[in-house]
């Protein structure tokens, strides 16, 4: 059964399997303002969470996009910088920008669930 | 944080808000920067820009002053005529540019940027003789009406008949209540357009009704940089500052050709005589990516020549654009050259200014 993870950077993580797909959230997007370009990863790239491994470029700012656990890109959503729209969809339909083969799981429980994140975000104002 | 008149106008419309020049601006609206950006190239837009510097220099040294703090010659200035010039430091540098306006035969109306007032003021306090005053209008504001329907909506809502005023000139007029309003051919768009100053007590009622034309919108900070940036006009922090010269910067045409007292004369003199080591340029960015200000400029060789001073997304061309200083060798149009954005060189080349054509008035008065 897939579930929607949450960082506090603001990164949606659909989880299936052993393999995450991870995009920005709403709150993300309105944050940014229009959007004019993404900026994808290596397929291959080796990530330790944390580290930035896309860019999501406005009309105002670039907003670098972190990884939420260890592991390797193993695909990159190439429709996305010629269909920006699909950044406003949800991960498992075209939403997503990375997958991330984890290299261990058990760093979901770091993550924040719907619930957690929702609350978060309305302290952060 | 300090506030325009406009403040509470702003909140009420969904503005996101923002620090800009220590002041809470309006970054953009809920229509988002790229259909505010569209808006004002086809229809109008208003922009509050109250947090600018508004004041008079008067007295009868006034015409010899402006000839010392500027290179603009302004002897000959007809009244109402509104001249874009920089304040120069003694090194020829620039303290700030900004648009000065004759209003009769000693006194001049300036509007400064927001971020350099107290140093402007301050600089032009030290400098200024016995026979010149400065008087601060802290107690107006300042509203831009800017894009191709604006002549019809400045008569619409306001009753004011612009037609014979020519880019680059003012007009008193007044505000409904029957104050003072000053209205100038101005803008920062590249658009025909108005800069439209009353004082605060009207801003909000003025805003109202420009707002209430439905060709008008509301248009953020945000969207006035990515219009500025399409036009290549400079912004002060970015493409000018206390180190580059006019000349360094492409605003050869802002210097006299007769007065010679001025602040930075020998540096102004010399590069013109001798040219550049540096020249402000356009570059279009031919490939996928979007380079911001800071950003390396390289020659093909891959070598470093300068830095991006302005870089953004262009909603007209739909790609990105920006400006920086390279040697004059890489500054003719065609150059190619590459932006570095996070490590990665991506194409680009030196263009012509603007990106966009510029659909401003003609500065002269009609033929009756």
């Amino acid at each position: 059964m897939a579930e929607m993870k949450y960082t506090k950077d603001h990164e949606c993580v659909y989880v299936d399997g052993d393999v995450v797909w991870v995009g920005i959230t709403d709150y993300a997007r309105e944050a940014l303002g229009d959007l004019v370009y993404v900026e994808l990863p290596e397929i291959g790239k080796s990530l330790t969470k944390g580290d930035d491994f896309a860019v999501v470029e406005s009309v105002k700012t670039a907003a670098e996009v972190y990884s939420p656990v260890d592991g390797d890109v193993i695909e990159a959503n190439d429709n996305m910088p010629d269909d920006l729209e699909l950044i406003t969809k949800p991960l498992n339909d075209g939403g997503w920008i990375a997958k991330i083969k984890m290299s261990d799981t058990a760093q979901l429980d770091d993550l924040m669930d719907e619930s957690a994140y929702k609350e978060y975000v309305e302290n952060l104002d | 944080m300090k506030e325009t008149a406009l403040h509470s106008a702003h909140v009420r419309s969904g503005a996101k808000m923002g620090e800009f020049a220590g002041y809470d601006m309006p970054l953009y609206y809920p229509d988002g920067v790229i259909k505010e950006h569209e808006w004002v190239r086809s229809n109008a837009g208003i922009f509050d820009v109250s947090h600018m510097g508004q004041f008079t220099l008067k007295g009868d040294g006034v015409v010899a002053f402006l000839e010392r703090l500027t290179p603009s010659g302004f002897s000959q200035k007809a009244h109402g005529r509104a001249q874009y010039t920089v304040l120069l430091n003694e090194e020829g540098g620039i303290i700030d540019d900004l648009i000065i306006t004759r209003v009769s035969d000693h006194e001049f109306f300036t509007v400064i940027n927001a971020g350099c007032k107290e140093k402007d003021i301050e600089w032009i306090r030290s400098q200024m003789p016995d026979d010149v005053r400065l008087i601060t209008h802290f107690d107006r504001s300042l509203i831009a009406l800017q894009g191709g329907w604006s002549e019809r909506v400045l008569h619409e809502v306001l009753g004011v008949e612009a037609h014979d005023l020519p880019y680059m000139h003012m007009m008193k007029t007044q505000a409904p209540d029957g104050s003072d309003m000053m209205v100038s051919r101005v803008g920062y768009t590249g658009e025909d357009g108005f800069e439209i100053s009353v004082y605060n007590d009207l801003a909000e009622e003025v805003w109202d009704k420009l707002l209430d034309h439905n060709v008008v919108k509301p248009i953020g900070l945000a969207a006035r940089d990515s219009l500025r940036l399409e036009m290549g006009y400079a912004l002060y922090g970015h493409e000018i500052d206390s180190t580059t010269s006019p000349v360094e910067a492409g605003s050869g045409w802002i210097i006299s050709k007769v007065t010679k007292g001025y602040f930075g004369y020998e540096r102004i003199q010399k590069e013109l005589a001798e040219g550049v080591s540096r020249r402000l340029v356009a570059i279009k960015v031919l490939d996928k990516g979007i380079a911001r200000d800071g950003a390396e400029i390289r020659s093909g060789d891959d070598e470093v020549i300068g830095i991006l001073t302005s870089g953004g997304y262009s909603p007209v061309l739909q790609g990105a654009i920006g400006m920086g200083y390279v040697p004059p060798e890489f500054s003719e149009p065609g150059t190619k050259i590459f932006v570095n954005v996070r490590g990665r060189n991506i194409a680009a080349e030196v263009t012509k200014l603007p990106f966009v054509p510029s659909k401003v008035k003609s500065i002269k008065k009609k033929a009756v």
